[in-house]
């Protein structure tokens, strides 16, 4: 069996699969050495059948689409998992028909050119049914595709993605398959009959008016190229994203992760961004300040055909809600990171002028960050609080700051910012504290991460919580309603979303506010973007302020010193840092001064439990 | 029957307005939403530059003032509408008014120093506003440090809440500079051994006799001025609070340790959400209300029979918002005679 | 050279018409709000690194528009980026990446 017509096919399918090939292997061949060790120990584990069932939920059903919006996810799920269905039934048809042989590749494809009408095998009705039934399937999902160009909004997208040459090129080809396998199909029935109710219809019906004899060869001509140009375009396009995303699910579920510079886990990443545009619309910059061309999928993009640029590098608020919307789950922030440290204008910075703080003894070390200097309403709170609770405390940055380091990171400069973290280690270490506090979001991310320090390290949020739950701070129900502000680094940054919560709820009344948690809105002040203006900036803050506000709180809550100085510019109501809230609650009891001296031990232990028991918020 | 004029806000310009008003024959009614007339000059001690009691001025003022005039305190205005020819004002108390036209004198709002946190207002015990200061003089209180003690070094900051984007205000309230020099003067013919800094980002001794004032203070009262702004406060365990500026001229970061910290508060506009959602008339970026034509109709709103005088349309000294408010007294019976 | 027995002073005045301002206007096509500064020092008072060098953002912004862009490359790299000054600064100067922007300009126009 064989015709010229399937040579396009045929060709394009070769070129494809020795394309992927070539791609996978030296994609897992620039891993780590450690990535790849893991690699191979995860293939004969359990993690193999994870990875199958989450290659069938996501690549094949897309269950995280649906998520999103019903419409798209239907879409998404019609195109792969009919697709995939009709070369299974395909391939199971021709086996049946040819008595189990294989044959090449094309006959299952073409094989209603072959046998138009087939001698009477096994369930042939049944088939011809079943295939017409999973192309209009398919076909359902090419119409929605369509339609998604005319009018986003209907699949619950409100910006959509602008395309490069490859993708325009693989996605003419896209949605020219299905149509022209429909018209083959039915010509080849109008001129030799068979087929179902949809082609054997469709094929009398043009008949009537068509000569299907002549036209059947082209339009099976046709269907092929349009197969083979597809092939050939995906390596070059977003479909490339279609075979490299099992890949990643593979990576993933071996414990593979993002580094710290790029390796081929990052280009796997970077593939496997099918471009469906949901992080635009979950982006501040694009909702509020009408900036549209700097999201991750561009980011990724533009990294991928190695285009980008440091401005819209660093043009990213960095507060991770796309991490959050991504459907393939794609490490972006960590992507983004990398390509800022690769951009970084490399301009050694000249640091030997910062000391570090002379060290006092203490069991708690409390640093306030630079950002709490210009909010001194939060460290007096904190060191008020500190005093109530009897605790023994050392300010560390009380006169003299030396920054964490984190804007240096953020901006690209990681060594940079490692000289400066070597001067604070160094004062944390000789202070021989059992704990250190902080009440900014930001440093503590760092501290947290990136310190590699020996003792637990607190946002001021969770120490105030293991106080309460410890019975060693009491703090009295105040007649207010709040809503609380997630802040970025704190929130999706560390996963910290419980603890707040459990401290405010003991001193006021929480109100819920429209966008919370994993969804909650970034205050617009984020170092992690250098290059909004002020005026852009102005405009994310008012409207994320507006949303919060929607329920008419009496007092708006926060518990990072960037995000109050940001909303106190254009907030109607009072913003306090919860280190406020716990200072005007305290209940003094003399009882607790004698346990005192044993707070930061028992929290310590309390807390570290907790930690591991974290789930995430709200689940 | 002569034509009513409805004046809105009993302080410097309503009173004003309101004298001349009268004079000229029309029956005037002023709401005031306080407990008294005469506004912001009830909270001044003296005015610069001349340093002529507030008292003084506000006598004047309520002497000019008809006996017939209808003054209604402790009300507020909760609807109001312009219909045909005539305005329709609904109060709080339930009360309507007519008026064949309207003069919105509601003035301004301080500043709010809570605010700009980093100067430590309300934070600190030893910060304090322009009007906190006034206040003291006004009662003839002694001038202390919280904890009672004469301060021998006091800070006065200029721009609090002023050109400042970060508190939403960018533009220049025009009468702190001033101020702010005046109660340097007062501070020392109080306690001539304290030492007086002001820090200010750009001094505007713009009218006549400001400068007079700015010399006085250097020659005779050897009043220190610091070219820097303020970008924040520590409180020290002693209740002195040390301030961050960098000496600009010098090119140097500068802190230093003061007893007393005196915020000169700007002004901003008071809520004009009434006016702007009953009355439809505009207010600027800076919230302030936006008169028709800034040169020939600066008392005159969008809207027929709806005039502004005073502080309602941007800071102003007090000897400006009596001559406006004069020229929309007579710009409101030009209205009327037609 | 022969001791005269007086020494002439180097000229200390900046030379404002020779000074190339190239640098600077880089520098403000990168991060136009570099417009925006009055001088005030708010900058420069909250700054960290200016407790312990003579780093300072205002008066490196005009250093650079007359032109003495040497002073500026030498103290440029002392930025710990904190953000403090962005925070603090009431004209709305979008401090952090001005100082990028240096860093950048400098480089292209490769003063380093």
């Amino acid at each position: 069996m064989f015709d010229w017509f399937v040579l396009p096919f045929t060709l394009g399918l070769v070129f494809l699969l020795g394309f992927i090939a070539w791609k996978f292997t030296s994609w897992i061949k620039s891993l780590t050495q450690e990535d790849q060790e893991k690699l191979v120990k995860s293939l004969a584990t359990r993690k193999t059948l994870v990875s199958i069932r989450e290659i069938i939920s996501e690549s094949l059903l897309h269950r995280k689409i649906f998520k999103t919006n019903r419409m798209l996810g239907y879409m998404h799920m019609s195109l792969a998992f009919g697709w995939l269905l009709l070369i299974l039934a395909g391939n199971l048809e021709s086996r049946i028909f040819n008595h189990g042989e294989m044959g090449p590749p094309y006959v299952p494809i073409f094989f209603r050119f072959f046998h138009p009408n087939p001698e009477i095998f096994r369930f042939h009705q049944e088939f011809s049914f079943l295939m017409d039934l999973l192309l209009v399937f398919v076909l359902s999902g090419v119409a929605l595709a369509y339609y998604k160009r005319l009018n986003s909004k209907f699949l619950g997208l409100k910006k959509t993605t602008k395309h490069v040459m490859g993708d325009r090129i693989a996605l003419t080809a896209l949605w020219f398959i299905f149509p022209l396998r429909l018209l083959a199909e039915s010509f080849s029935s109008g001129a030799f009959g068979g087929g179902s109710f949809l082609t054997s219809t469709t094929g009398s019906f043009l008949n009537s008016f068509l000569p299907s004899e002549i036209l059947y060869y082209p339009f099976w001509l046709a269907y092929s190229s349009a197969l083979g140009m597809f092939f050939v375009a995906l390596p070059f396009s977003r479909y490339m994203h279609i075979p490299t995303e099992t890949l990643l699910i593979v990576l993933r579920n071996a414990g593979i992760k993002e580094q710290k510079s790029h390796t081929g886990f990052t280009d796997v990443e970077l593939n496997s961004c099918s471009r469906c545009g949901i992080c635009i619309d979950s982006c501040q910059l694009s909702s509020a300040a009408a900036i549209n061309n700097v999201q991750s999928v561009y980011q990724l993009r533009d990294i991928r055909y190695n285009t980008v640029d440091q401005d819209r590098s660093l043009n990213c608020l960095m507060c991770g809600r796309c991490d959050q919307a991504c459907p393939v789950g794609i490490d972006i922030a960590a992507i983004r990171q990398i390509k800022r440290n690769e951009l970084n204008p490399g301009m050694k910075e000249e640091y030997s002028y910062v000391h570090p703080a002379k060290a006092q003894q203490a069991d708690v070390v409390y640093f306030a960050g630079c950002m709490s200097h210009l909010t001194p309403s939060i460290k007096h709170s904190v060191v008020q609080s500190f005093k109530k609770g009897g605790i023994n405390f050392w300010f560390m940055d009380e006169t003299e700051s030396i920054c964490c380091g984190r804007p240096l990171l953020l901006a690209g400069k990681s060594e940079e910012a490692k000289a400066l973290m070597q001067k604070n280690k160094t004062a944390i270490e000789q202070s021989h504290a059992k704990a250190l506090v902080t009440n900014c979001p930001i440093c503590y991310k760092m501290f947290k991460n990136e310190y590699g320090l020996d003792i637990p390290v607190y946002h001021h949020s969770q120490y105030f919580a293991g106080l309460i739950e410890n019975n060693l701070m009491q703090l009295e129900k105040q007649n207010i309603t709040a809503v609380y502000h997630d802040p970025c680094e704190l929130g999706r940054g560390s996963n910290v979303y419980k603890e707040p919560r459990k401290v405010l709820n003991q001193a006021l009344t929480l109100i819920s506010a429209e966008e919370e948690g994993e969804k909650s809105l970034c205050c617009g002040g984020s170092l992690g973007n250098t290059t909004i203006s002020t005026e852009q900036r102005n405009k994310i803050t008012q409207d994320a302020c507006d949303t919060l506000l929607k329920q008419n709180p009496d007092v708006l809550i926060t518990s990072c010193p960037l995000c109050k100085k940001t909303f106190q510019k254009v907030s109607d109501v009072p913003v306090y840092d919860l280190a406020e809230i716990v200072n005007g609650a305290i209940v003094i009891n003399t009882k607790n001064k004698s346990k005192a001296n044993q707070n930061s031990k028992i929290i310590k232990k309390e807390l570290l439990e907790e930690e591991i028991s974290n789930q995430t918020y709200p689940d | 029957m002569s034509k009513k004029v409805l004046i809105i806000g009993a302080g410097v310009a309503g009173l004003e307005a309101s004298g001349v008003l009268s004079k000229l024959g029309y029956n005037v009614t002023i709401v005031e939403e306080s407990d008294r007339i005469g506004g912001k000059l009830n909270r001044w001690s003296h005015l610069f530059p001349s340093r002529r009691p507030a008292s003084e001025v506000l006598e004047h003022l309520q002497l000019n003032l008809d006996p017939n005039t209808v003054i209604i305190t402790n009300s507020k205005i909760t609807d109001i509408a312009v219909k045909d020819t005539s305005i329709e004002a609904s109060l709080n108390t339930g009360k309507h008014i007519d008026a064949d036209a309207v003069l919105i004198s509601t003035g301004f709002e301080l500043f709010d120093a809570k605010k700009k946190e980093e100067y430590g207002y309300q934070i600190y015990e030893n910060v304090i506003t322009s009007a906190d200061l006034e206040k003291i003089f006004k009662e003839g209180k002694e001038l202390t440090t919280s904890k009672g003690k004469a301060p021998k070094r006091i800070g006065i900051i200029h721009c609090v809440g002023s050109r400042d984007e970060k508190v939403g205000n960018t533009y220049c309230s025009k009468v702190c500079c001033v101020t702010g020099v005046k109660q340097a003067i007062e501070i020392k013919e109080h306690l001539s051994s304290c030492e007086v800094f002001n820090f200010y980002m750009d001094l505007r001794m713009y009218d006549r006799h400001f400068e007079d004032l700015y010399q006085e203070a250097q020659v005779k009262h050897h009043v220190q001025f610091i070219r820097g702004r303020l970008s924040e406060a520590f409180e020290n365990p002693d209740g002195t609070v040390m301030v961050k500026v960098e000496d600009t001229l010098l090119g140097k970061p500068m802190k230093m340790n003061l007893d007393l910290v005196v915020l000169l508060v700007g002004m901003t506009a008071g809520n004009n959400s009434l006016f702007k959602k009953q009355l439809r008339l505009e207010t600027g970026t800076d919230k302030f209300l936006v008169p028709a034509d800034e040169h020939f109709k600066s008392v005159s709103s969008k809207q027929k029979g709806v005039f502004f005088a005073g502080a309602c349309t941007g800071p102003k000294t007090i000897e400006n918002t009596i001559t406006e408010a004069r020229a929309a007294a007579l710009e409101i019976a030009g209205y009327l005679k037609n | 050279m022969p001791d005269f027995g007086y020494k002439i002073s180097k000229d200390r005045q900046i030379n404002f018409d020779e000074n190339s301002k190239n640098l600077f206007a880089e520098v403000a096509m990168r991060e136009p709000s570099v417009y925006r500064c009055i001088s005030c020092g708010t900058c420069a008072a909250t700054c960290s690194a200016a407790q312990f060098t003579s780093y300072s953002l205002r008066k490196m912004i005009l250093l650079l528009k007359r032109g003495e862009d040497k002073e500026v490359i030498t103290s440029v790299s002392r930025c710990m980026l904190c953000g403090k000054c962005q925070l603090a600064c009431p004209m709305g100067v979008n401090t952090r990446n001005l100082i990028l922007s240096i860093q950048n300009a400098i480089k292209k126009l490769s003063h380093v």
